[in-house]
């Protein structure tokens, strides 16, 4: 009996379901602000929150191909959902996470009906538009999002009992690190299993897949159900370890800033939106501290120089780079 | 480990820090510096920066040096972050700006928790105060204004009134207090309408409000680009300054609004606290020196941050250049000074802003259009936080 | 009743013309090229600048301030087309995004570095102001005038379109570029030259838009999104699609706030998601 091998694309699968030494380097890297900058934790938690967002966006554009101008609303329905529980009196971290899943999810669901119907402009103009009328429905229902001044009184309890959320984002970085790594866990399995696939062969022609037995709106449907909760998860972070709430978590400029992200570091590789989010906080950190009222300016240039030098950003340049130098090894 | 490292490096900061202290307090400035509220916050830095300019950079023989950070408009997630770290990796000694209520609610959580001074320089709505008992205001408070001038209307021989509001936090408080103001005193709200926030057409509001047939016309709006256009609407609606009074809380007649609104702007009454044109010493030299260091006129920003200086300056005199949030705010409860907006003080019990209330019409004199007080009300203190005690 | 009906429509249709002005240019482009130019807005933002420092530093009169609106937008669009928007024709809308985006922070800090972060104010003429009495309705004689300018450029467009030789090519380019190229037609041409029109015609509405919605340096952000709407609801490529959906827009916001103002915000959003439910490649839309 011959062995078993595995044909050429199945190799090339494997290949990328196993963990390269890179990634592992990445995972690792991440714990170092603990050590290194332990001033920066509660930034580096911001961008942990950040990240999970992007992340959670490039499941839907990177791998269904649905560009959305309208992510925050799941972000945003996920914040408020933290922060009311919290608000009312259950300030338990996890469930209260859990809940704002969960909430998140459902509206996702409910939209994905939606969404799964349309493609292209039209698609784009109508995640903004439900994204722009959840915004406005916030504002009205100041009796309970309390408008424009933003959710009062989110107070959370010790995670597990033990951890306060400090002054210096210790415990809020563990945590958003944390639902990070297990939210990436989950998404890295995701879009390597057959449905991940079917997902890919969605973007690349929506009109095929339904011909070879994949059902298109089905999966589209499931992945942006997914992708809502991942936002819904992130916003939940950012009530929880900021302990406000504002319309602003639901606003276009956090949906459009999202989506530069990812774009930023590379859209469709998973690690684009960690990435990308590492440098546009990093960089506009920097920015805004040296140059408070222009640093717009640095980081529009950042933006048009990654286009011309790295087209398919940071990643998809690195990736290049790295082909180059074996080739040339 | 990870937090023996933690802790490790937290003592050395505070090592560092205490070394620091000998000769520098610094000053934690968080605005919004870019973004669609960038104006009030750069009217507000240079309103520091005139008085570091006015009274130097040493206080108590100690050096004053700003840290400056940008929240980029609404967002309490990066106001509250940037407090933070302004506290563990900058090692302010207080924290001082916040023209956005959103911001300045979300910051004094972190003045409560690390019992930092905080002084809020503009942010308006009336809790903010509340949130830390380490802060005072040097501003005005929304309720302070409106529910004075609905009070004054009333007095004033207007008996229906119809409110337009913009749809926000902000415009709501505006219309409440307005409405209490002037129902307490006897009047009848006819009507009252929300217009959103991003708003940019009024024709079809004003009409409607003209269609009210009221005494007068109550409009809360935010600074920026719609003053102007409300005051366009106005205008172009034809309504009548003699028969329908527009009345409004004094961003709807800022200098900048005036200059968009031309002589469409006649006649409009607004409360306030302050105004370039206020006349008195103070003022006129307050003004001189901010024209020749900015080329242009100083506003209700920029005298909200001048006063947050001189609170500053003058608690750390009191307290010997001792930054802790508790002398600090000590040193500054019941303070008394002559600001260029008159005569103002800090409510020992509230840490809120007492001051004097104008009342001020918009003329044209010498062919400048400028508002003029014509009316006032005296030393009055918060009337929310005052209810609140009942 | 029936005459604050007429002026809620008059004024409704004169904020839909401003609409139509800001937007009808990135329709064209974005049907020709599927260049995905999200900084359209700061063009408009150009214009209205150039406005504001001819009429308030130079003491030009108003109206002589509007061709140099136009011409310095479409001017620093074709540089602008050369030095940056060129390379990227072939690549996918994310990276057209990215581009697009980071020229419009740029020209944002720009805006706020030299002009400072106030409201501009802008100088009419008298004859400009105030309002006349038309079927015992009174009509704001601005309104008037945007109006007419409008519809003057609208005909203009159309006729260009319809008539001339260079009107059939950008047809073609739109309907078909492949085609179009095939058959001959430099499109790369076609487009640089439609593409600083339609920048042109957006800082002409940047400049008329002043004395309405104001002006700042956050200009190209705050109608970046109400262009992409008249864009979407109008259908890709199609001046009368973005006419009539700048109007049904204008119209329908005014109405709203007029009749419903407690649904202030919602009603344009609404309208918006309900249309393109409805028809997804726009009202006139063909791709």
């Amino acid at each position: 009996m011959t062995p078993f091998t595995l044909s050429e694309p199945q190799r090339h699968l494997e290949a990328q379901i196993r963990w390269q030494p890179v990634e592992l380097a990445f995972w690792l890297a991440t714990l170092l602000p603990f050590v290194f900058a332990p001033n920066y934790l509660v930034l580096a938690s911001q961008i942990a929150i950040t990240a999970l967002f992007a992340l959670s966006l490039d499941l839907i554009l990177g791998y269904a191909g649905i560009v959305s101008l309208g992510h925050a609303a799941y972000f945003g329905f996920g914040s408020y959902t933290a922060g009311l529980i919290a608000k009312w009196g259950w300030g338990e971290p996890l469930t209260g996470l859990a809940a704002a899943a969960v909430a998140a999810g459902v509206l996702g669901y409910a939209t994905s009906f939606i969404i799964a119907r349309f493609r292209h402009l039209a698609l784009i103009m109508i995640t903004l538009g439900l994204g722009l009328l959840l915004a406005e429905a916030a504002n009205s229902a100041g009796w309970l999002t309390g408008g424009a001044d933003g959710l009062q009184g989110v107070r959370m309890w010790k995670l597990f009992g033990a951890f306060q959320f400090d002054l210096y984002g210790t415990t809020a970085y563990t945590y958003s690190l944390t639902i990070l790594f297990l939210a990436f866990l989950l998404a890295r399995r995701l879009i390597n299993s057959p449905f991940g696939l079917a997902l890919r062969g969605i973007r690349e022609n929506a009109v095929r897949m339904p011909a070879i037995g994949a059902p298109s709106p089905a999966h589209i449907r499931k992945i942006y159900t997914i992708a809502a909760v991942m936002a819904g998860v992130a916003g939940g972070l950012l009530a929880q370890t900021t302990e406000t709430v504002s319309l602003e978590t639901l606003g276009f400029a956090r949906s459009a800033d999202v989506l530069v992200i990812l774009i930023l570091g590379g859209a469709g590789r998973l690690y684009g939106g960690l990435v990308g989010a590492i440098i546009y906080m990093v960089a506009r950190d920097q920015f805004s501290g040296i140059n408070p009222q222009y640093w717009y300016f640095w980081i529009g240039t950042l933006l048009i120089a990654v286009v011309l030098f790295l087209p398919n950003g940071v990643l998809g340049g690195l990736t290049r780079l790295m082909r180059l130098v074996r080739s040339a090894a | 480990m990870r937090k023996i490292f933690a802790l490790a490096s937290i003592v050395a900061v505070l090592a560092v820090t205490s070394a620091q202290a000998q000769q520098t307090i610094k000053i934690g400035v968080i605005l919004a510096y870019s973004g669609q509220f960038a104006d009030p916050s750069a009217q507000m830095d240079n309103g520091i920066k005139l008085y570091m300019k006015q009274y130097g950079d040493t206080v108590a023989g100690k050096k004053i040096e700003l840290v400056r950070r940008d929240t980029g408009g609404i967002a309490p997630d990066i106001a509250k972050r940037l407090a933070q770290e302004l506290i563990v990796r900058d090692n302010v000694d207080m924290l001082a700006g916040f023209a956005l209520t959103p911001n300045a609610l979300a910051a004094g959580d972190v003045s409560a928790q690390a019992k930092k001074f905080m002084v809020n320089m503009n942010a308006a709505t009336a809790i903010i105060t509340t949130k830390s008992p380490y802060m005072v205001r040097t501003s005005f408070t929304v309720p302070q204004l409106n529910q004075t001038l609905g009070a004054w209307a009333y007095k004033n021989a207007i008996r229906k009134a119809y409110t337009m509001v913009s749809d926000f936090g902000p415009g709501h408080d505006g219309e409440a207090a307005f409405h209490k103001g002037f129902r307490d005193a006897g009047g009848e709200i006819i009507g009252a309408a929300r217009y959103p926030v991003a708003n940019q057409d009024f024709s079809a509001f004003v009409q409607r409000a003209k269609d009210a047939n009221a005494d007068a016309i109550y409009i809360w709006t935010p600074g920026g680009p719609q003053p102007a256009a409300i005051g366009k609407a106005l205008a172009e609606r034809g309504i009548d300054s003699n028969k329908t009074k527009i009345l409004g809380q004094g961003e709807l007649t800022s200098e900048d609004a005036l200059k968009n609104m031309g002589e469409a702007g006649l006649g409009i009454i607004t409360a306030f606290h302050y105004d370039y044109n206020h006349q008195s010493s103070t003022n006129t030299a307050f003004v001189k020196s901010y024209k020749e260091s900015f080329g242009r006129n100083p506003d209700m920003f920029s005298a909200g941050a001048f006063d947050g200086m001189h609170v500053i300056y003058e608690a750390l005199k009191k307290t010997g250049g001792k930054t802790d949030g508790e002398s600090l705010v000590e040193a500054a409860k019941g303070m008394e000074w002559e600001s260029p907006r008159g005569p103002m003080a800090i409510d020992p019990a509230t840490r809120d802003v007492v001051q004097t209330v104008y009342i001020r019409r918009v003329e044209k004199i010498g062919g400048q259009i400028v508002n003029v007080e014509f009316d006032k009300v005296e030393n009055v203190k918060d009337p929310f936080k005052a209810a609140m005690k009942n | 009743m029936i005459a604050s009906a007429f002026g809620v429509l008059f004024d409704g249709f004169a904020y839909g013309m401003l609409l139509f002005l800001l937007s009808v240019g990135l329709s064209v482009t974005l049907g020709m090229m599927n260049f995905v130019n999200l900084a359209h807005c700061s063009f408009a933002m150009l214009g209205g600048f150039v406005t504001v420092t001819l009429t308030n530093d130079l003491g030009w009169p108003f109206l002589a301030s509007l061709p140099l609106a136009f011409l310095s937008a479409a001017l620093v669009s074709i540089a602008l087309e050369r030095v940056l928007y060129r390379r990227l024709y072939g690549a996918s809308d994310l990276a057209q995004c990215l581009l697009t985006i980071g020229i419009v922070f740029v020209s944002v800090a720009v805006a706020a570095y030299i002009y400072g972060t106030i409201q501009q104010p802008v100088n009419l003429p008298s004859y400009l102001r105030g309002s006349v009495a038309i079927m015992g309705q009174s009509l704001g004689v601005y309104r008037l005038f945007l109006i007419g300018v409008s519809i003057v450029i609208t005909a203009v467009l159309v006729a260009a379109l319809e008539f001339t030789r260079f009107g059939a090519q950008v047809r073609a380019a739109v309907d078909n570029q492949r085609m179009a190229r095939g058959l001959g037609i430099d499109v790369d041409r076609v487009f640089a030259v439609t593409f600083a029109l339609g920048s042109g015609l957006a800082g002409l509405g940047g400049a008329l838009a002043i004395e309405i919605v104001g002006l700042d340096h956050a200009f190209a952000f705050t109608y970046l999104i109400y262009v992409l709407i008249v864009v979407a609801v109008g259908g890709l490529g199609s001046i009368a699609g973005s006419f009539v959906a700048a109007s049904l827009l204008g119209i329908s916001d005014m109405a709203g706030k007029y009749y419903f103002p407690e649904l202030g915000a919602f009603l344009i959003y609404f309208v918006m998601v309900a249309l393109l439910m409805w028809r997804p490649l726009g009202l006139f839309g063909r791709r």
